[in-house]
């Protein structure tokens, strides 16, 4: 942790190459992944089912080990960087015996270097939990943010959340998304955390990572990933919209409705907006041949990657 | 303090109603000169939107003229905005002219679309 070299404070994860396969004949669950993200960000981490979310954040997290390729977690190797990583897998592992202060002593033991109690009690407080009580005895909501303070109370540069707000009500979904966001003001971490609700993040985030067959289809900041793309309504054929790139189109009346990535500026017979985070993601979805694009800042650079 | 309330669905740029929301409350006299602005980290933790939205916002408000920041104090009004507070004689006109609008028969929505247009006519919706 003495190192001083620059692309150990700015850069948070960097993939190269990165393919995770499970089992030898099985399809890779991450195929030829590469891609960086730069410290600080709040980078939602979105794609089909079995696009490879899951796979991507545990393997960033030192639980799954890569078939090939390189990655570089906070300068270091994911083992290596792993007291400095929370990681909040889908189910949320808790012992349901154990009451919740005993659950945050517990991390306190496991954590004995960066733990800091008084801000996971505080996470714990204000949900108004009753520190004696039981995690069986909690509901979804109630247990995520035990989930969080536990992960939060480590102090971690880099948080790693796989669904959290899956099982969650509306408030719980804020108060999570609140909290994690206090966090990230205060402290500057990292965070890169899949999701469903895209609409949900569009707000909370400001990066962008798209997996598609087990790679970035889509990266880079939000207002850069927005700008480079336009929703263009007109009478016309796709073909009509060179050069740009059409990533998706559909008819509308007479004319079509489609996302661009842009090519300079728009001919003036489109109507053109720009696309809301949903919607920009949820072309992509539907057009999976579409080429990826990752913004300046998120391509990985082979030179800074260690091995 | 003054709490943002942050409407997802209005298609306005958040940190668009963060700047919106303190100039109305500059307007309303809820915040004057030497008030402190929440921090951005008591805003995301109330609406659960990015930091960076919140110092973009105070960022903008900064160039304005409407508030400063203070290194490690926090970010303070500077001066308060319109002419016209609550208790001014121009609100009462305007009052005296709502009164009449509606012995004239206009509805809540009629007045509304009045004002609407003469307020265009004055200020083009290119000026803001």
């Amino acid at each position: 942790m003495s190192s001083t070299s620059t692309t150990r404070s700015t850069v948070a994860v960097e993939a190269h190459g990165l393919t995770v396969r499970y089992g030898r004949r099985s399809t890779a669950a991450l195929d030829d992944c590469s891609f960086r993200l730069t410290a600080g960000r709040v980078s939602a981490l979105v794609g089909p089912n079995g696009a490879g979310k899951s796979t991507l954040l545990a393997t960033v997290a030192g639980l799954l080990r890569p078939t090939a390729g390189t990655l570089t977690v906070l300068g270091t190797s994911p083992a290596e960087a792993r007291e400095r990583i929370a990681y909040l897998s889908q189910n949320k592992p808790l012992h349901p015996q154990l009451t919740i202060a005993e659950t945050l002593r517990l991390g306190a033991e496991l954590n004995p270097a960066r733990w800091d109690a008084a801000y996971a009690a505080a996470i714990v407080e204000q949900g108004s939990l009753d520190p004696g009580t039981r995690v069986r005895g909690l509901s979804g909501g109630q247990r995520t943010r035990v989930a969080l303070a536990l992960a939060l109370g480590k102090r971690p540069d880099l948080m790693l959340l796989d669904e959290p707000m899956a099982d969650l009500d509306p408030l719980a979904r804020h108060e999570l998304l609140g909290t994690l966001m206090a966090d990230a003001a205060e402290r500057g971490t990292t965070v890169l955390m899949s999701s469903h609700i895209v609409a949900e993040l569009a707000d909370a985030c400001d990066h962008l990572l798209l997996l598609g067959g087990g790679r970035i289809r889509l990266g880079g900041g939000l207002d850069d990933l927005l700008l480079a793309h336009t929703l263009v309504t007109g009478r016309g054929t796709p073909a009509d919209l060179a050069p740009h790139l059409v990533v998706e189109s559909r008819a509308a009346g007479r004319g079509l409705t489609a996302l661009i990535r842009n090519d300079g500026p728009v001919d003036d017979r489109w109507q053109a907006e720009r696309p809301s985070l949903e919607e920009l993601v949820l072309a992509h979805l539907r057009s999976p041949s579409a080429p990826a694009l990752l913004a300046p800042g998120t391509t990985a650079t082979p030179e800074t990657v260690t091995r | 303090m003054v709490a943002y309330r942050i409407d997802r669905r209005s298609g306005v740029a958040t940190y668009v109603q963060i700047v919106q929301q303190t100039k109305q409350a500059l307007r309303l006299g809820l915040l004057e000169p030497g008030d402190k602005l929440p921090t951005a980290r008591e805003v995301v933790e109330a609406t659960a939107i990015n930091p960076n939205t919140v110092l973009k916002a105070y960022r903008e408000l900064e160039r304005e003229g409407l508030v400063e920041a203070r290194r490690g104090l926090g970010t303070f009004v500077r001066r308060t905005l319109g002419a016209a507070p609550a208790d001014s004689p121009l609100r009462e006109e305007l009052d005296v002219w709502v009164r009449n609008a509606r012995t004239a028969g206009l509805d809540r929505e009629d007045v509304a679309a009045l004002f609407g247009s003469v307020l265009d006519a004055h200020f083009p919706k290119g000026d803001q």
